[in-house]
């Protein structure tokens, strides 16, 4: 169906699917945040596969938007041990916006609304010493023709350069993206690990003793962000 | 870079715009009065048209796409959402004295008529909202009183609902995963029969789930309502220190003069309707004649209060149009989604024309004497003086009832957030 006026990017429908492998079947405007959860097995496959929960909370809204807004929005950056950037990638504007989205919840400090930070104006640095996890992920691949894919993933691939993160690209109406054994699984599992390493290993230097029984659990905040 | 490029793109396009729109309006198309009232006759014509035919038939045929079942028969369903609506519209003019019997079934003037007593109602509720929510919004007496302490409060209210509705999901998440390695997957029950199916069978996880879903269901709906309030309490502190800079002084002033303008307008309202008054002379002749009676200062009166009423008859219309995007934007944002905004769209060209349409027939008021014939002969001989009263009627009943509704607003806020 054609659309006058379309304002998102499909983190409702990336949250589903990541936590209950489902398509989301009605999606709608995201009021505030939401969030999901989902079951992540760490390290899986080795011998020390332990089963963790992990929160992916969902903020909506836009780089734009009013400052009380962007007020209400800082309370959910706390305690962030990753985050998710995502962007679509039929609109060029939200992948430019994801700089503001990531110094919004990194410094949380509140961008004034302006003129448009461009690829010249952030700092790289800032996010080299970066101690959490970024992942950019890109939706609405089926909506990419062919003839222009390449130009697209490489655009893209300079962008989570920049972020010094993983990226991925799928279409968040098709399971099969995210199937199992696949390269972008690979690469979510490698993510949350690193997630979960962050949040209970890296800050004390020393494992926490792990149980022998698979159900211990712990939880990670991650944070999807994204712009509209 | 690019914000540059562009705005001085839209900067030299408009200049252009405009700079031959003036040249042709001026030299070419204005030189006599026949083309004048062939154009201004045709304009209307095509507005009208566009109104009554083409933009509501665009409308029934998005809302009918929406609709999954009716996907087949979509132009014949929109023909008959169409003719329901135009059956509608004719019936509107009936309860109305709006037109003499001579005139036919299809003239412009049935179909001005009815499009000016819609659009007229809208424009006197606008106004009677937007006379009593202007001293509001601009005088900071009315801002609640509101402190750090409180936002801390609901914050943390909204983070133990976020945490409620975590660990209710984790649950869910472990039920589905031992559900699926013991080999029973639930299925998502997909179109009408597997509805029904899923009644009659399901197994005992499942209904846990349902339970748990449930409790979350009605959780979220919370935590909307609480990102919501702390917004709106961050936007209340913000206007409080805005408030106390110079800027927020200078509209509080004018909000004092704005709230006398409004009582004003609603005391006027009230006297036309007991008196059954009707205006003869526009108020800016009324008050240059005035002002020339009273001060005794010579003043060539017809010259200078045609140019003047023009000047504010254009001012009046355009913060008019203005007050009205802008409301209807702020509503747009809010109820928009990705289905209706095709239809929310349509909805406001077709507000915005019947707007237009009425603002015609009402400014008729505003201007001297001889050029209301001018309006009254293009338009058609419309009954005038009703159009007035309709409108004084319903801004009256428009400014009553928002006074009530902030008044009842304004005493529940407060308690809403003393709540524990």
């Amino acid at each position: 169906t054609q659309e006058i006026f379309t304002k998102s990017v499909g983190k409702s429908s990336l949250v589903h699917l990541l936590c209950q492998n489902q398509v989301l079947g009605n999606p709608s405007w995201t009021v505030g945040c939401s969030v999901d959860v989902r079951v992540h097995d760490y390290k899986e496959g080795t011998p020390e596969e332990k089963t963790y929960y992990i929160e992916l909370w969902d903020v909506g809204g836009s780089v734009g938007s009013a400052s009380s807004v962007k007020s209400t929005r800082a309370v959910f950056y706390n305690s962030v041990n990753g985050i998710i950037l995502v962007h679509d990638l039929t609109n060029k504007k939200s992948s430019q916006n994801l700089y503001r989205w990531s110094l919004e919840a990194l410094n949380r400090d509140l961008v004034p609304t302006g003129v448009l930070v461009t690829n010249g104006d952030y700092d790289r640095e800032q996010f080299a010493d970066n101690q959490i996890p970024l992942l950019v992920i890109g939706t609405k691949l089926d909506q990419i023709h062919e003839t222009k894919r390449h130009e697209v993933l490489t655009r893209t691939a300079f962008l989570a350069e920049d972020f010094n993160a993983e990226e991925i690209n799928l279409d968040c109406t098709n399971p099969r993206y995210l199937a199992a054994g696949s390269s972008n699984a690979v690469k979510l599992s490698r993510f949350f690990d690193k997630v979960i390493e962050k949040r209970y290993f890296l800050r004390d230097g020393n494992q926490i003793p792990g149980f022998p029984d698979r159900k211990r659990f712990g939880g990670g905040s991650l944070k999807s962000l994204h712009y509209d | 870079m690019s914000f540059l490029v562009d705005s001085s793109i839209m900067i030299t396009s408009q200049i252009l715009f405009f700079g031959f729109g003036w040249l042709f309006f001026m030299r070419q198309l204005f030189k006599d009065y026949e083309s004048r009232y062939f154009h201004w006759k045709m304009n209307l014509c095509v507005i009208l048209l566009i109104l009554v035919f083409m933009v509501p038939f665009y409308i029934g045929y998005f809302i009918v796409s929406n609709i999954r079942l009716l996907h087949k028969q979509r132009l014949l369903f929109s023909c008959l959402l169409w003719l329901t609506f135009m059956y509608f519209f004719w019936k509107l003019g009936d309860p109305f004295p709006i037109l003499s019997p001579k005139h036919g079934i299809l003239s412009i003037e049935q179909l001005i008529s009815r499009v000016g007593v819609i659009g007229v109602t809208l424009m006197a509720l606008l106004s009677g909202f937007g006379a009593v929510n202007c001293p509001y919004t601009y005088m900071s007496y009315f801002l609640r009183n509101v402190t750090d302490t409180d936002i801390l409060a609901l914050e943390r209210r909204l983070l133990q609902t976020m945490d409620m509705i975590i660990s209710k999901k984790k649950r869910m998440a472990m039920t589905r995963r031992t559900m699926f390695q013991k080999g029973e997957v639930h299925n998502k029950p997909s179109g009408f029969w597997g509805m029904i199916k899923s009644v009659t069978t399901s197994a005992p996880g499942s209904e846990n789930l349902t339970l748990i879903q449930q409790e979350v269901d009605a959780l979220e709906e919370l935590s909307r309502q609480l990102f919501l309030e702390t917004a709106d309490l961050y936007a209340t502190k913000e206007r409080i220190e805005y408030s106390k800079t110079f800027k927020g002084k200078y509209f509080n002033f004018l909000g004092y003069f704005f709230s006398i303008y409004c009582v004003w307008k609603i005391f006027m309202a009230t006297i036309n309707i007991v008196f059954d008054r009707v205006g003869k002379t526009d108020p800016v002749t009324r008050g240059i004649e005035i002002t020339v009676n009273y001060l005794g200062i010579q003043f060539d009166v017809k010259f200078w209060s045609q140019h003047i009423s023009f000047i504010l008859v254009g001012i009046i219309i355009v913060t008019s149009i203005r007050g009205l995007l802008i409301t209807l934007t702020k509503f747009f944002y809010a109820i928009s989604s990705s289905k209706s905004s095709n239809v929310i769209v349509l909805l406001l060209a077709q507000i915005m024309g019947m707007y237009f349409v009425s603002s015609v027939l009402l400014i008729r008021m505003s201007m001297p004497l001889e050029y209301r014939t001018i309006v009254t002969e293009v338009l058609g001989e419309l009954q005038f003086n009703f159009y007035h009263r309709w409108f004084d009627v319903i801004f009256l009943v428009s400014a009553l009832s928002s006074i009530l509704f902030l008044y009842l607003a304004h005493k529940q806020a407060p308690e809403k957030h003393m709540a524990p």
